[in-house]
């Protein structure tokens, strides 16, 4: 046991060396909010949600490594606003109509939301026209949805031993990419029982025929808080399988 | 005290938020103690007259849409966007992926069971936007109250709020986007 510790929120937190604040943290049971973030996969950095204070300085807790003495903020009504903010931004940058997506209700964004008390997008609305690739006998992938956490990419490489993802273009024209002669689903090597295809915590990749097994009302973010669930998802094994 | 007058509409909805309200059941004979409805689809009135609380059900997907909305906006003290629909657009904002062609195309010519296809031109009927939007982005809103539809508790609670004078919120399990 490291003696070493960080201070969240004015908690003493334990940490080994190499571990980030996000990493200390979860460890600790203390939930910092992030959705690019799954312990086990390399750290990403790129939602930003996990913004938090360190002495004054504001910082993503997925990657930053903790340091003996930091004094961090995290559960404060000023990160929690930016937080919603950035929510909303991530919102309104796709198609995010919860009624017509059928992951209402197991939607890591939209539980995210729930979380930080967010009740309107406050933006113009881009209503995005990207391609939709349905070619996939048993998946589907609706980049409308897409929110670039890279989760996919990452379970790909990293878990699967695979490529099948990535990200490609810039701004607004950023978008995800199959690798396959054909840029189609149905062309690459992803399986159904791949982490990727079941990692993606919007409606993005989504599961053919098991959308409505479990009805809205008693899906895992109506049951649960986004903080509950992913506290007590810290083993990648917990990634739920549609057999199961 | 007199009751604070409550104006509603639905403009791009299904007048499910409506029915979610009455699905307060009973307890809107209390409610009524303290508020009265002036234009609204619940008593049929069909003009708009100065009032203390606008609930807006619905986006904005035609040309009457935004003349209505301007009208409560433009006579309601605090105007609440009610629902999926006005706050994001909703269901009908699914028409944004596709042109409104294609939309009129795809309804009034090369539908399945299509019988004399025409796309409608009647005068009397509402011009069509090109894209749907949520009614924030046309006028000032006060408050959001999500949800498709916001369950009736949700309406109880926020009235129950602007009644007594105190700035609404929703508690944890009342705000759902579905």
């Amino acid at each position: 046991m490291s003696n070493k510790t960080i201070t969240i929120d004015d908690i003493e937190v334990p940490f080994e060396e190499g571990q980030t604040i996000m990493d200390a943290a979860l460890a600790a049971e203390i939930y910092i909010p992030h959705l690019c973030h799954k312990p086990g996969l390399s750290p990403h950095g790129s939602c930003k949600l996990c913004t938090v204070d360190v002495d004054g300085r504001a910082v993503s807790a997925c990657t930053l490594p903790a340091a003996e003495g930091q004094r961090i903020d995290n559960n404060t009504p000023a990160l929690n606003e930016v937080r919603k903010t950035i929510t909303q931004m991530l919102f309104i940058e796709g198609n995010h109509l919860c009624p017509s997506c059928e992951k209402s209700g197991d939607c890591t964004l939209q539980a995210m939301a729930y979380h930080l008390g967010m009740l309107d997008g406050h933006f113009p609305q881009f209503y995005p026209q990207r391609e939709l690739d349905a070619s996939h006998p048993t998946l589907v992938l609706d980049r409308d949805r897409c929110i670039l956490c890279e989760l996919c990419v990452r379970a790909s490489r990293e878990y699967d031993g695979k490529d099948v993802f990535a990200i490609s273009g810039r701004n607004t024209n950023r978008q995800l990419i199959v690798n396959s002669a054909t840029g189609r689903l149905a062309d690459s090597d992803i399986e159904t029982d791949d982490m990727a295809a079941h990692i993606c915590p919007v409606g993005a990749i989504l599961i053919k025929d098991h959308g409505y097994e479990i009805p809205i009302g008693r899906r895992t973010f109506d049951l649960h808080s986004v903080a509950e669930s992913d506290l007590g998802e810290i083993k990648l094994s917990n990634v739920r399988h549609h057999d199961e | 005290m007199s009751k604070l007058r409550v104006g509603t509409t639905s403009l791009a909805g299904c007048f499910g938020c409506h029915m979610s309200f009455l699905d307060m059941d009973e307890r809107i004979v209390g409610l009524l103690e303290h508020i009265e409805f002036t234009r609204s689809p619940i008593n049929d009135i069909k003009h708009c007259e100065p009032c203390d609380i606008g609930l807006i059900e619905g986006g904005l997907c035609n040309a009457d849409n935004v003349h209505v909305l301007q009208e409560f906006r433009e006579n309601c003290k605090i105007l609440i966007a009610v629902g999926a629909c006005a706050i994001n657009g909703g269901v009908p904002a699914m028409r944004n992926h596709f042109t409104l062609k294609q939309c009129l195309e795809e309804a009034f010519i090369d539908g399945i069971g299509v019988d004399n296809p025409h796309i409608p031109n009647d005068v009397e009927i509402p011009l069509l936007l090109s894209k749907v939007h949520p009614i924030h982005e046309v006028v000032k809103v006060d408050y959001y109250l999500p949800g498709c539809p916001p369950p009736a508790d949700a309406f109880v609670k926020i009235l129950t709020d602007l009644l007594e004078g105190r700035e609404p919120s929703l508690p944890n399990e009342m705000l759902h986007y579905d």
